[in-house]
Formats: C-alpha cells, structure tokens, sequence
C-alpha cells in the first residue's frame, strides 16, 4: 500500500510538471494544445539516447532534452499557431501522433535498461521511491517558482491578453504572434523534462507509452485544478493520479477494469464543467494588481480564518 | 499640420468596395469627427489605419512614416491608439488590470525589442515593475474618475464606463493620435454629456482625437473638422457649420429631393 502512495506521488509529480507547461500554453495563452505527449516522448527519448547511446550523464540530458522539445514546439508551432480553438486542438492532436509514429517507427521496441541517474556519488534505483519523490518534487518545487514568477511579470501579463482578446492585445501594442509561440515553447520544454525525469525512474522507453491519452491526461489536469493557476494545476495532477491507482488502491483489481479510469476522467469533466467551469481552485484573483501590503494580506487572511472558524462554532 | 493623411486608400471585399480612394487627413491636436450613414466605411477605415486589417491599394502616412500594411502592433507603438466599436475589454480582468495592459509596451521591456538582458530583469523583477504600472494605471484611472472600480470586473461595470475604460486603455500607452469608434453608442444623455468632457479633456492633454459617431449634437459640439463618407467615398470635408449646410451631406443622410 505504502508502496503505491509513493508510487502515485512520483507519477503524481511528473503529471504536475507536464500540466505546469500545458498550462502555461492552454491557461496563459489560451490556446488548446493537444500534443503534450509529443513533448513528453521527445524529452524520454533525448533522455534515453543521450544516456545509453552516447553513454553520458543524466543532468546533461535534461537542458538537452528542453532544449529539443522546445525547438520541435517552436518548429510546429510556428505554422500551426494562427490556428484558433478547435482547429489548433486537432492541427495539434495530428503533431502528437506525428512524433510518436516516428518514434516508432525509428525503433520500434524503444530502449532498456538506460543508465541511471546518480548525483554525488548516489544512485537512484528504481527500487527506492523516496529519493525519487524528492527529486521530482524538487522540480515540480523549482517550476512552480518559475511559472508563478512568469504569471506575475510583463510577459505573462501579455500572454493573459492574448488570451482574453487577441485584437485588443494588438491594439495594446503586444506582438501577439511572438507570445503565442514562446508560450507554447516554453510549455513544450517543460514537458521535454518531464520526459526526462520518467526515464530516469523507468529507465525504459517504448513509443506505446506516449499515447493520445497522456495528452488528454495533461489537458484534464489544467482543466480540473483550475486554468491558468499554477497550486491548482498541481492538486489536478494528485486527482488524477489518485484516479488512475484507484484499483489497485481499494485492492479491486479483480472487480475494476483497467479502463474504467477513463470512464471516470469522463466523468469528472462532464461534472466539473457543470458545477464549476473555472476548475477546482479558479484563477488567481489580484494576479497583477494587489494594491494591499504583505502586511494588509495577512491581516485579511487571519481575518478570514477567524470568520471561517465562528462560522463553524 | 497634418498628422495623418491617407492616399487614395481603397480596401475591396471580393467585389464590395468598403472603402474607395479616400483621401482622409487629420490636422495635429483637433478633433475630426469621421461620419456617415450605416455601411459608409468608416470602420472600415479606422481598420485599415489602425492595422487592424490591410489595404487593397493606397498609402497611410502618420507623422511623416509609412505605416501602410505594419501589423497593428507596430502601429500601436508608433502612437496610435484605438477604442473598438463592439467593446473589447479584457472582461475577465479587473479594471486597474486593463489599464495595466494598456501600458505594456510603456513599462519594461520586451524581450523581441531590447536587449535580452533587459527582459531577463523585466522577469526577475516583476514586482518592481508591475507596481509601477499599477501607479501609473491607477493615475489614468483617476483621471478618468474610475478609481473606486479599480478592483472590479471590467465585465461588471455599467456600459458607459465600459466605453469610458476602454478610452483609459488607449490613452495609458500615451498616444500622439486617438480613435475612438462610436464611443456615445448605446449611451444615455448623462452618459453622453459625460463623454463629451473627457474628449475635452483628452484634447487638453495634446493628443489627437478622431472619432466616429453617430449621434449629430456630439459631432456638431466638439469637433473642429468633419470628415464625411458615403458608400466608401469621401462625400465632404469641413468645419462642423459648413457640413450642415452641404447639400450632398445633407442628400446622402435625408435622400434627394425630387424635382417636378
């Protein structure tokens, strides 16, 4: 059992990591992408090569494995990002199929048995999870920081405008085709690392595992947690990830299909857009404009608190 | 002196000519009304000026440049500035947040236009910078009596301060010309009145103002030129007094009389 919450926290924080970038394309920008297992393949596979063919360290296989991500996301993006809504989703979902079918048919079976990662001397195998659980969290830590600052500066203010009228922005004088596109390179290297960090913990690759659904998978986390805000995206990934161990964790393999986690992914979405459209936790209000002091914030917060609490007594 | 001029502007839709061969130019620090009856092109003139959309043939010269064909963003920064017909507010944003975005290309600095290392400290530095866009926003707020919505909705406001938002909007990127598209549409006498003093004021500010309305007592009441369009051509041009009393004005608005 223990075994399996550790085994969700690791997947949990690479889901977490690859929403942080979907989010910065689908929640910042406002564009729907549906590739982000495109990005994830490309990052594992960098991972793997740069590791097993070439024979050379983890750490350098992950600026590697952004930067190759990234540029794929800037060479796609480029032709495909004056597509809008829908047209972009599917221009999308083709390029993510695109780069799995290469991978495939480039080596079929992928690569095993990958070098593992060690840092100071200590080696990570995959039979420890807690080393694991730190080092993605340490990433899924260092992004969070990353993006939250982006939210919060010019550039991701321009990125909001885009997103709410891409006439208007212009009229403001922001070069909407520039951020459309370094929104969604900068998204596509976030995920570049994801893959990265799998394939230290599997130390296998196979093109089967980069399917359609981890797309989808991505895309429902942004959707659940909340769009556009980073702490939300990151309690999406837990839900998902509690959701698609929910078998194994009730101890209902026998009874639960495997599949039935996409019946209830289904599901949640189907509920969530009814009963709350904006996600879990919604976008952050006063994201550029907090007029208080940290000092007015804190009294605020305790005052909250103390009228949530009398309002339980 | 002119600070705009158009040359033989023309823009086709397949075979409707929205705008044909419009000689348009606006003098330096007055303001031109821009009018016609529905469908005469003058949105669809302020589309082409503004970048918005681009000419089948003819110039645009702003303040001596070229500017013919530049992506709206480019002209936006050279110092024109617009409102849009049907508003276009960031509704889910709040209003001081509007205001903010109005002055993006102002503060800081963009990492496709200076040097990378500027937008590296634009970036780390955000807090720094963005409370000095909020002081400047709230200052165009004030201006505008809108500081007590500052933390509203944009979508939530009454539809006069909506129109009066966006204004604040375009004036925050301190432009040297100002269009404004039917800003008193859908707006009540009070509302009107209203916006007729901050056209004043805005004219006090040395900016250039053009502006397409429909409502006449407006046009007539603070414009210094008016500019008249039909069917995409250019009908008339004169002091408010002298449009009055054109009779081809009079004609495209009334109808011709018929003679016996």
């Amino acid at each position: 059992m223990l075994n399996f919450f550790q085994l969700i926290l690791i997947y949990a924080g690479i889901y977490a990591i690859m929403a942080i970038g979907q989010n910065c394309i689908t929640g910042y920008t406002g564009m729907l992408s549906l590739c982000h297992a495109g990005f994830f393949c490309i990052g594992s596979y960098a991972t793997a090569i740069i590791c097993k063919v070439f024979g050379l360290s983890f750490w350098l296989s992950l600026p590697v494995a952004a930067l190759a991500a990234g540029l794929v996301g800037l060479l796609i993006g480029i032709p495909t990002l004056r597509l809008k809504g829908d047209y972009l989703c599917i221009a999308t979902l083709g390029l993510g199929e695109i780069i799995r079918n290469v991978a495939t048919n480039l080596n079929p079976v992928g690569f095993s048995q990958i070098p593992r990662a060690s840092l100071f001397g200590y080696e990570f195998a995959s039979r420890y999870k807690v080393p694991f659980i730190i080092l993605i969290w340490a990433f899924v830590l260092v992004f969070y920081i990353l993006f939250q600052q982006l939210a919060h500066s010019r550039l991701g203010r321009a990125m909001v405008a885009v997103r709410e009228d891409e006439v208007a922005a212009q009229s403001n004088g922001i070069n909407v085709t520039k951020y459309k596109i370094s929104s969604f390179v900068l998204g596509a290297a976030v995920g570049g690392i994801a893959g990265c960090l799998q394939t230290a913990y599997t130390l296998t690759v196979q093109p089967g595992s980069y399917t359609f659904m981890v797309s989808v998978m991505v895309l429902c986390t942004v959707v659940l947690g909340g769009m556009g805000n980073a702490k939300a995206v990151i309690l999406g990934a837990f839900i998902i990830q509690f959701i698609s161990y929910l078998p194994q964790l009730t101890g209902l393999t026998n009874v639960i299909p495997a599949q039935a986690k996409q019946i209830i992914y289904g599901l949640l979405l189907v509920v969530m857009m009814l009963c709350r459209p904006q996600g879990i936790l919604g976008r952050d209000k006063y994201r550029y404009g907090d007029p208080r002091t940290r000092m007015e914030k804190l009294a605020d917060f305790f005052h909250r608190s103390k009228k949530a609490k009398g309002g339980r007594a | 002196m002119r600070i705009l001029e158009t040359e033989h502007l023309t823009r086709e839709f397949g075979g409707v000519i929205a705008v044909n061969d419009v000689d348009f130019h606006v003098e330096k620090g007055l303001v031109t009304g821009l009018i016609g009856p529905n469908g005469a092109g003058k949105t669809t003139l302020f589309n082409q000026i503004t970048g918005v959309d681009k000419p089948t043939s003819g110039r645009i010269i702003f303040d001596g440049n070229d500017i013919t064909g530049l992506p709206a963003w480019k002209i936006s920064r050279m110092g024109i500035a617009r409102t849009f017909q049907n508003i276009r507010l960031y509704k889910e944003l709040t209003v001081v947040e509007n205001v903010m975005m109005g002055l993006h290309f102002k503060v800081g600095s963009d990492p496709f236009h200076h040097r990378f290392a500027q937008a590296v400290k634009s970036y780390f530095f955000a807090s720094r910078e963005n409370r000095e866009v909020y002081g400047r926003a709230m200052e165009w707020l004030r201006f505008f009596e809108l500081e007590e919505h500052a933390q509203d909705f944009a979508g939530s406001l009454p539809y006069g301060k909506q129109r009066e938002l966006e204004i604040a909007r375009a004036l925050a990127a301190d432009p040297k010309l100002l269009f404004l598209d039917e800003p008193a549409a859908g707006m009540n006498p009070a509302e009107t009145s209203h916006l007729m003093s901050v056209v004043g004021k805005i004219k006090g500010l040395g900016v250039t103002v053009v502006l397409i309305e429909h409502d006449m007592k407006l046009v007539m009441n603070i414009c210094d030129n008016i500019t008249v369009l039909n069917f995409g051509m250019k009908i008339a041009e004169g002091t408010p007094n002298e449009i009055k009393h054109d009779k081809g004005v009079i004609e495209a608005y009334l109808g011709k009389e018929e003679e016996e």
